[in-house]
């Protein structure tokens, strides 16, 4: 009994002090970890804390709305709407639950898939799911909850007018920069600045909460043109209906405020959806009227008239003889369509006289023509500031021989884009001065004209051009019921390959109305119309009289005792030189 | 020697006086009621932490809350038992367990390259080494219960041999943090049985010259690189040293004082892996500070020092060699965890005691505990 008590205490004493044993070493090892702990969480506490906010907190960018653009009237021309990108991590992103997504974006499931696995072989953490995708739908994708796939905020650019403004507008990339027109000349002015805050986000980039906001997004500025949503509605239905009357290959048209220079209407043809451009032909996306370069043939000729009239060389009742009806110039001879005899100054506009102003011209000599078109603005760079804007070209007069400067002065030999020869016009509506045209409103508040001839000249040729419209001018068909308008017909061969095209024709018409204090100034060109009509008086003349007639009413201007009696009884066929 | 006696009679003493106090409840229901409540308080923290752990997921805590229930019934039924049925059972758990266990590695399903689990048709899905954590203990303990003490080197050799086998087979899964607790549990009753210290340190010195051995050929590549990313986690930021960075972040940008309950960004953001189970104590150092785990860390002390007491107060070898080496098997559990969170002890999977997620490692926990209280609540009859 006794010697089993000992064996039983010595046994328990020994178990006692390995107990103990193990207590210290427990407390070493606790001492272990608390003194890790302590180190984390005071001496590292700073850097981990960081490093736990570099996890979490983010500069998240907010892009800025694109400025407004519209017309004068305030009507939106080019709109930014938001948006949401839809994107996905391929690594995150779990495959097969994309089926539902790609059902509501209408993707290509198997292409879809096949892109996704590709990313995440190659270890990729973003692909675009869709970009600009209405934020409605991108809602309903979000809402499945699938995990790496996130939507960001975005703008798309919307074209209300669509095609009716296409190339004048513009358009922008998916990035939203400008590539085209104005949304490229004013980029920079459109452009918003990208707001910044700072959110916690989660391992999965969700947006936990917002901290604060470093840098409020600033919207792009606005930008008001000077075009008239209403005419360049109607000059681009008009230059359509036309272009496709005369199967023509391509058209352009410029309506200009003849007080101010204001582009009102700027057309060309063909032209594009900007708002679908899937089936885009890039020739579409030419702004016609300020890209083309066009001779200006008889268009031209009221300034060689203007020129000699201002120079004192001649006056308006002063006579050229054209007979017979055809000039030699070194070893070329030049025609007249007719032989119309001893013509007044008045006269050789009405009947666009090639002998006429080749006389005339040579009175003027090189320098002086040169002098004169160079003040009208012919060759002139920079009319606009666009991109892709065309120069003109007027040859020098030390290259201006007899035969060039005779071919100058109806219009040959000689360059301008149609908006070129939109503003000379303007000369004549502003007693000879001519307005710098303008396409944006804010721009040049106050702009000067350049003086280009005498009021009285400009008031005679006024007169002259009005002519051009009566039953024995070129222009008969130009003319606008209830109101009195004056213009000039033009039709000039296109160069091809070999010199001259005998078969393609650019017709033209440029013209002012109304005549004795004109409001507006419209050029229309209509290039290689095919068929038995290809002259400036059968193609281009109409269509200013369907434009005139309209685009006068809306503008509210009062008809006038009307000088020309039923327009619709004029000859059918109205043939002019050159 | 007089001072040794008196201590012994100071811890008789000590320990007559509480169960004077308590006998009445002790005796009819075999618990100890303070190590309960120590357990209790333990678990209401750990279910509060869970919810905020989950990322305030209220389902997750009801399971847990019903793993606790499950756990507490089991713990009282076990209670009651007297240690000689345990004595009786212990080698018949043991071989059953060791059979389950070569059943994992035959039949065993599993995920991620790993076999632990045992899908027996009529039970819930089960980790036999769960079961082997009470059973090598109880066994080792029943060896040495049967045998003259102090041990002979030849008893404590068999005793290995009992410990390395369950040992192995679960490593072979491979489960390396339980085997390597397992093991330990099984070596610290024979450390309790009055292992001499020669036979230790040669012991030490074995293992320690086996460690290239094992390294080269025991060890999966996984494990080896848990090792070599505990020694270098920035070596692999993105991979596997991803963890152990993320919880040091989370622990050291709490601060002191801690960001405050359910304000912690890394877990609740996801940047915290496991947060609800074996990173558990990240998100306490995030939002309660080195306050909150100092707290922790003091009740672990208090439930692991009440048991140790419990177990020296034990009046069968048996039961002083079991309640030793699961008091002392928990202890090294919360170390383990909290070291391998803090960064100092590499990434092996164990979960904080009685706080992380998880149904089988609850309700072993407190059935050991319930073993642990049969064996100091019942009185031997004379």
């Amino acid at each position: 009994m006794n010697a089993s008590s000992i064996t039983e205490q010595s046994e328990h004493r020994v178990a006692r002090w390995r107990f103990a044993l193990v207590l210290v070493a427990f407390a070493l090892l606790i001492l272990a970890v608390v003194v890790q702990l302590v180190r984390l969480h005071t001496l590292d506490q700073p850097f981990l804390f960081e490093q736990g906010e570099k996890r979490t907190v983010r500069h998240e960018v907010q892009p800025g709305v694109r400025g407004l653009i519209t017309d004068r009237h305030g009507r939106p021309l080019a709109v930014s709407t938001p948006v949401v990108n839809l994107w996905v991590n391929p690594r995150q992103v779990n495959v097969d639950e994309l089926l539902p997504i790609a059902q509501d974006l209408s993707l290509n499931w198997s292409s879809l898939r096949s892109s996704v696995l590709r990313n995440q072989q190659q270890r990729r953490a973003f692909m675009y799911l869709q970009r600009q995708v209405e934020p409605s739908i991108a809602k309903q994708v979000l809402a499945r909850g699938v995990t790496g796939v996130y939507g960001d905020e975005d703008f798309r650019r919307f074209y209300p007018a669509g095609e009716i403004t296409a190339q004048t507008i513009g358009v922008v990339n998916i990035d939203g920069v400008g590539q085209e027109g104005v949304e490229l000349a004013y980029n920079q002015h459109l452009t918003g600045q990208q707001g910044s805050r700072r959110v916690v986000k989660d391992l999965y980039g969700n947006v936990v909460r917002q901290l604060d906001v470093t840098q409020i997004a600033q919207a792009g500025g606005d930008l008001i043109l000077t075009l008239d949503l209403r005419l360049q509605y109607l000059v681009y239905r008009e230059l359509k209906a036309a272009v496709q009357q005369h199967k023509a290959k391509a058209g352009s048209a410029v309506l200009l405020d003849a007080r101010n220079g204001d582009i009102l209407a700027l057309v060309s043809q063909p032209s594009y959806n900007p708002n679908n451009r899937a089936q885009l032909q890039p020739q579409a996306m030419r702004n016609r009227a300020i890209a083309d370069l066009i001779e200006p043939g008889s268009t031209i000729k009221p300034f060689t008239v203007a020129a000699a009239l201002d120079e004192g060389i001649v006056q308006v009742s002063s006579t050229v003889d054209t007979r017979p009806g055809h000039i030699r110039v070194r070893n070329k001879t030049i025609r007249d369509i007719g032989n119309y005899g001893v013509l007044d100054m008045t006269g050789v506009v009405q009947k666009s006289s090639n002998v006429g102003v080749i006389k005339l011209a040579h009175q003027l000599g090189a320098d002086g023509m040169w002098a004169f078109l160079a003040k009208a603005g012919v060759g002139e760079t920079n009319v606009l500031g666009f991109p892709g804007e065309a120069i003109g070209r007027l040859p020098y007069p030390a290259q201006m021989d007899d035969l060039r400067l005779a071919t100058v002065s109806y219009g040959y030999g000689l360059s301008m884009t149609p908006l070129q020869l939109a503003q000379a016009y303007t000369s004549f509506s502003q007693k000879g001065c001519r307005m710098p045209v303008r396409l944006v409103l804010q721009d040049y508040p106050n702009a000067r004209c350049t003086p280009v001839m005498s009021a009285d000249t400009a008031q005679q040729l006024l007169a002259m051009l009005e002519t051009v419209l009566s039953n024995q001018g070129t222009g008969r068909r130009a003319r606008v019921e209830g109101y009195r308008a004056g213009g000039k017909t033009g039709t000039s061969h296109k160069v091809g390959a070999q010199g001259y095209d005998k078969s393609a024709y650019v017709a033209m018409f440029a013209g002012l109305a109304p005549i004795d204090d004109p409001e507006l100034i419209l050029v229309v060109i209509v290039d290689e119309p095919q068929g038995q009509e290809y002259y400036g008086g059968e193609v281009a003349a109409p269509i200013f009289s369907r434009i005139m007639q309209q685009a006068l009413r809306m503008r509210q201007i009062m008809p006038e005792g009307n000088a020309h009696k039923s327009p619709f009884s004029v000859p059918a066929v109205d043939r002019e030189a050159a | 020697m007089a001072a040794t006696d008196y201590s012994h009679t100071l811890g008789t003493h000590q320990s007559g006086g509480l169960q004077r106090n308590q006998s009445r409840y002790s005796n009819a229901l075999h618990v100890d009621w303070l190590l309960l409540t120590l357990l209790f308080i333990l678990m209401g923290a750990g279910l509060l932490l869970l919810y905020s752990g989950s990322g305030q997921d209220i389902g997750m805590v009801k399971r847990q809350a019903i793993h606790f229930a499950v756990g507490f019934l089991g713990l009282f039924v076990i209670a009651q038992f007297p240690p000689r049925f345990y004595q009786r059972l212990a080698p018949w758990a043991y071989l059953g367990g060791g059979g389950l266990l070569l059943a994992v590695l035959f039949f065993g399903v599993g995920a991620k390259g790993a076999q632990r689990w045992l899908d027996l048709p009529g039970l819930p899905r089960f980790q036999p080494s769960e079961l082997m954590k009470l059973a090598l203990p109880m066994a080792v303990a029943w060896y040495f219960a049967n045998c003259p003490t102090p041990p002979k080197l030849r008893h404590l050799l068999i005793a290995l041999v009992i410990v390395l086998v369950p040992t192995v087979l679960i490593l072979r899964q491979p489960d390396l943090g339980t085997s390597l607790l397992i093991g330990t549990s099984g070596l610290l009753v024979m450390f309790f049985a009055g292992m001499s210290w020669r036979i230790i340190f040669s012991m030490l010195t074995l293992a320690g010259s086996l460690l290239p051995v094992a390294w080269l050929f025991l060890l999966r590549d996984y494990q080896k690189q848990r090792v070599l990313t505990f020694l270098n986690p920035e070596s692999d930021p993105l991979g596997s040293g991803w963890n152990i960075i993320q919880s040091k972040t989370a622990i050291g940008s709490g601060g002191v004082q801690g960001k405050g309950f359910l304000q912690g960004t890394q877990a609740h953001l996801e940047f915290l892996p496991e947060s609800h189970t074996d990173f558990i104590v990240a998100v306490l150092a995030e939002e309660f500070g080195l306050v909150g785990v100092v707290f922790l860390l003091s009740l672990y002390l208090l439930i692991i020092l009440r048991s140790l007491l419990l177990a020296s107060r034990c009046e069968t070898l048996f039961g002083r060699l079991l309640s030793g080496s699961l008091a002392t098997t928990f202890f090294i559990y919360v170390f383990v965890n909290v070291g391998m969170v803090s960064g100092i002890l590499p990434v092996v999977g164990v979960p904080l005691p009685l706080v992380s997620y998880g149904g089988t490692s609850v309700v072993s926990l407190l059935l050991a505990f319930g073993l642990l209280m049969s064996m100091s609540t019942h009185r031997q009859k004379t």
